[in-house]
Order: C-alpha cells, then structure tokens, then sequence
C-alpha cells in the first residue's frame, strides 16, 4: 500500500464533485456495491468526448478518430498503472466483471478444461463468478468443488488445502464478498493454488475500486473487475491476464478490430489487446474509467480504505445498538470491506429497504446475486449497506434513524 | 403518500384467509425470483365459483398483504370474472403508489392466482411481451 503520502479524505471537497448529494437533505446512498455514483471529472471527459471528438477509434484517418484513439489507449494505461499490470496490453476492456470472467471461461476454460477435471469455487462467490463456471463445467464435464465458510463469513483454509489437487486445474474465488464484506486472503490462497499447478481468477469487482491491488504482488493468473463500481460510468469492465496466457487463448467473440487477415475460411488474429475486443468498444466509457482510475488515485486508495474502515466501524457500533438486528460477516472491521449485510427480526428487507428509501437512505435488499450464500445463512435475504469515498458519519445516523423507524413501524403491533 | 400505510400493515399484520385447504380444486405456488418472496394459493371451487380460499407463503408488507386483500376480493367470485382482473384492478386496490420492483411485489398474488386457475404464466400487465 501507498502509506507515504497518506493524507486523510476531503469528504467535503469529494462530494462536491457529485451533484447528486447537493439536495437538502443529501440523499445517503449507501448502495456502493452494487453501483457508484459517478464522478463529475469523469462525466465531463465522457462529454468532452461526444462533443469535440466523436469518432471511431484505431483505422481513421483524421485527427478527432487519432484522438479519440490515443484517449482510449490512454484509459488503457491508466489502468494498467492502477493494478501494477507488467504491460498496458494485459488490459482487455470488456463491459463489466462478468463479461470479463465469460471470456476467461469461454475461451481459456474451453481450450483448457476437460472431462473430470476440478473447478474449485467458493460459497459467497457473486453469480457472475459461478454460473460461467457451471457453464463451463456442462459443456465440458469438469466438476465443480465449493470451499465453505465459517459461520462468522471467512475462508475455511484448511479445507481448501484438502480441496486441491491434481485435479485442480481453475480455482475462481471473490477477493472482497459483495454480500459479508469478506476481504479473502487472496495472496495465500494464490499460493496454494499455484502449488497444486492451478490458475486463479481472481473476481476483484468489490477490491479494486476501495483498496490498493497489485497484480503482481498477488501473481494472480486472471483479475476482473467494472468501472462502474469505482465512480466510472456503466458499460466498462476490465480483464487483466497472465501475458502468456493471453497469448496462448482463442479469441472469444469474432468480428471488426480483432483480426489481422481475412480469407473465405479462416482469419488470423490481431496481437493483444485486440484480439479480446471485438466490435466498435465502449470508447466514452473507457475514457470515462480512465478519469474515474485518476478520480480515485488522486483521493488516494489508502485514503480511501481507512475511510470506509472508519464509517464501517461506526455502521457496527450503531446498528448494533438495535433490538433484533443480525449482522452478517466477519465481526473484525479488519477482515472486511465497507459492506454490512443485515437482517432485522420479523421484517422482511424489502420493508427494511423500502421504509429506508422514505427516509432518504438508499440500499439493498435482496438475495445479491449470492443464492448459495443466502442458503449458507439460511436467509432469502439481506439488507445491505455499503459505503464508498463520499459517504459520512451523518449517512450512518440517518440509516440508523431509518432502521428504528422501520423497527418502530413494523414490530409495534406484534407486542 | 407513505407506502407503509395503516390499511396494508393491517393486512401484513393480520391477513384474511391465511393458510391452506385440506383438499383444494385448485393449488398453486409462484415465488418472485427477484426477492424470493412467495405465495401459495389454493381454491375450493363450486358451480364455476371460488367457494373459499386460502394463502399462505413469505414475503415483504406488500405482497402479503396484497394477497390478503385479493382473497377477500375474489371469493364467491365466478372464475370468469376472476380472469378478468388487470394489473390496474390490483394496483387500484393496494391504493398507494409503487415503483417498478415493488409493483411485481403487489402483483405476485394474482400472478399465482392466474398462472393456477388459467394457466396463464406471466407477470400481470405483461401478456403481450
């Protein structure tokens, strides 16, 4: 982590680059998992973008198509900076995280993974980082195996070491569960797997936009994530791969800009990144992410994970101040990313969620694209909070006022 | 206007017709994928009329009591007449406006009721998509 010029957030200065909190009084958004808001800087590129340069990028011949081109290279480095990537092209821009590990499954799953060989996953892992596997599995006749976790929402080790084998080829786990806040020892568990001559894709949708990550600290073999989730706009996610891995992989969609020859047949493929993206891009939005990768850089990354580390603490100590509340997940702050997942007893969360919302405070409830996690908890669902750089201490009060009104509303009658 | 109003907890709180028939002409059960609530509805029906009902099922406020008031709302109805209500008629009697994922939740119930009577499967209101 950058700790040398660590300086605390200007949340006051932060949210003033976000229109949407300047009602009275703020709306608390507090649903960061699922989507951030988005930047004003990076709303400004995007515009300057369809104002000044509109144009297809790579092949045009005129200056605003060369522009266009060299911001959306640009965005490429910027990222490849942000997660310490060897080289700009291991950076394939797809339109989210799931998009990312359906590339992953598609085409190194396919040229890789055969009958009887084991695809280890976990428990909390999101839909996005379990139903490609599962594809992957049907079509191939591989085996999918889960890794547990303990009732407090951690990684059950040892059971992973007694999980992996020779017959391990991909293991697919969350750096961060967007439902328990989880922070997975992904390192040591990159380890083991490497040990046993496996890959790792790492699903860093909820790591890389709130603390520091560095794919070549981790030696992760694949690392996705969305720019949406990180103060970026929609429509923009990220794959970072191994580079002789990338090099060795089939394309997975065919089309425009990821080819080198075309004969009647057959084609030949263009050099990463290219060969991985297929079709006109998603060019504002990835010059868009590059402004959100410089948005959050310039905030500081430490900066930002104390900040959240510090409301996190807060959100536990108040809402734990509530009759009948259950808290999902580690109980150590340390252990967990500024998500808090709860349930209030004979309230369903969606009357949580809903009597929040006439309060001002947006979250989630649902099942949070997790269903074996629910069923771990034996849940249908949770409501959750989750904070990101903007968010106060006055967010957190305003969702603890909520909570006791829903309670207030919901359970006077019962009595 | 509060969704959480007196008449709907009144509802959620003590729902008319909850629980289920011995031995129904019709049973059926329908969850809602987004949020997992669900409702099972079984019906004794006479000379083409809904004799009794019952339901019963998990949910939030809205669905449940949603159900509850569509209970009450259709028995002694003719199945005939049943199959005619709309999204709207649903809608109309929650009485309170709702956004677009709450709506499904105030439809559930009769999305149950007309996936087990007429077999018809999709969310009220989108029978042309």
């Amino acid at each position: 982590m950058h700790t040398s010029e660590f300086r605390p957030l200007d949340v006051e200065r932060i949210r003033k680059d976000f229109p949407i909190f300047a009602t009275e009084p703020p709306l608390a958004f507090l649903d960061n998992a699922a989507s951030t808001q988005t930047a004003r800087p990076v709303v400004d590129a995007m515009d300057a973008y369809y104002d000044t340069y509109r144009s297809n990028i790579h092949r045009g011949i005129y200056r605003i198509s060369e522009q266009a081109t060299e911001e959306y290279e640009h965005a490429r480095e910027k990222v490849a900076r942000l997660i310490n990537a060897p080289r700009t092209r291991q950076i394939i821009f797809t339109r989210n995280t799931t998009e990312s590990i359906n590339l992953v499954a598609h085409s190194w799953g396919n040229a890789n993974i055969q009958e009887g060989d084991e695809i280890v996953l976990t428990v909390m892992e999101h839909h996005s980082n379990l139903v490609p596997w599962q594809l992957l599995a049907q079509r191939t006749g591989a085996v999918l195996r889960f890794l547990e976790i303990t009732d407090e929402g951690l990684l059950d080790f040892t059971q992973l070491r007694d999980l992996l084998t020779e017959k391990t080829k991909l293991v697919a786990m969350a750096h961060v569960s967007n439902v328990l806040g989880t922070i997975n020892p992904i390192q040591s568990v990159i380890e083991a797997v490497h040990a046993v001559g496996a890959k790792v894709v790492v699903d860093a949708a909820q790591s890389v936009p709130h603390f520091h990550v560095d794919v070549q600290q981790l030696d992760c073999d694949f690392l996705a994530f969305s720019g949406h989730k990180m103060c970026g706009p929609t429509g923009i996610g990220v794959l970072y791969g191994q580079l002789e891995l990338l090099e060795e992989m089939p394309p997975f969609l065919g089309g425009g800009s990821m080819i080198r020859a075309v004969e009647r047949d057959v084609s030949t493929y263009a050099d990463l990144p290219a060969k991985f993206e297929a079709g006109t891009p998603s060019i504002a939005e990835a010059i868009g992410l590059g402004h959100a990768v410089d948005y959050i850089t310039q905030a500081n990354l430490a900066a930002i994970h104390v900040h959240e580390q510090e409301l996190l603490k807060y959100a536990h100590h108040r809402l734990k101040e509530i009759e009948g509340i259950t808290i999902y997940g580690p109980s150590a702050p340390h252990q967990k990313a500024g998500v808090i997942s709860f349930n209030m007893d004979g309230i369903h969360p969606h009357d949580v969620a809903g009597i929040l919302d006439t309060h001002g405070v947006a979250i989630r409830a649902g099942h949070h694209c997790a269903q074996l996690l629910m069923k771990k908890f034996d849940v249908i669902a949770t409501a959750r909070a989750s904070f990101y750089l903007y968010n106060t201490v006055e967010d957190v009060d305003r969702l603890y006022e909520g909570l006791c009104r829903a309670q207030k509303l919901m359970t006077r009658r019962k009595k | 206007m509060n969704i959480y109003q007196e008449e709907l907890l009144d509802h959620y709180e003590n729902p008319s017709n909850y629980g289920t028939l011995p031995h129904p002409d019709i049973s059926h059960e329908e969850d809602n994928p987004l949020c997992g609530d669900q409702i099972r509805m079984d019906l004794l029906v006479e000379d083409d009329k809904i004799k009794e009902v019952r339901f019963c099922g998990h949910g939030c406020t809205i669905s449940l009591a949603a159900a509850s008031m569509l209970t009450e709302m259709i028995e002694g109805k003719s199945l005939d007449e049943v199959k005619q209500l709309t999204k709207d008629d649903m809608l109309d009697m929650v009485g309170i406006p709702l956004g677009p994922v709450r709506i499904k939740c105030a439809l559930l119930a009769l999305k149950v009721l007309k996936a087990g009577a007429y077999g018809i499967n999709c969310w009220p209101g989108e029978e042309d998509g």
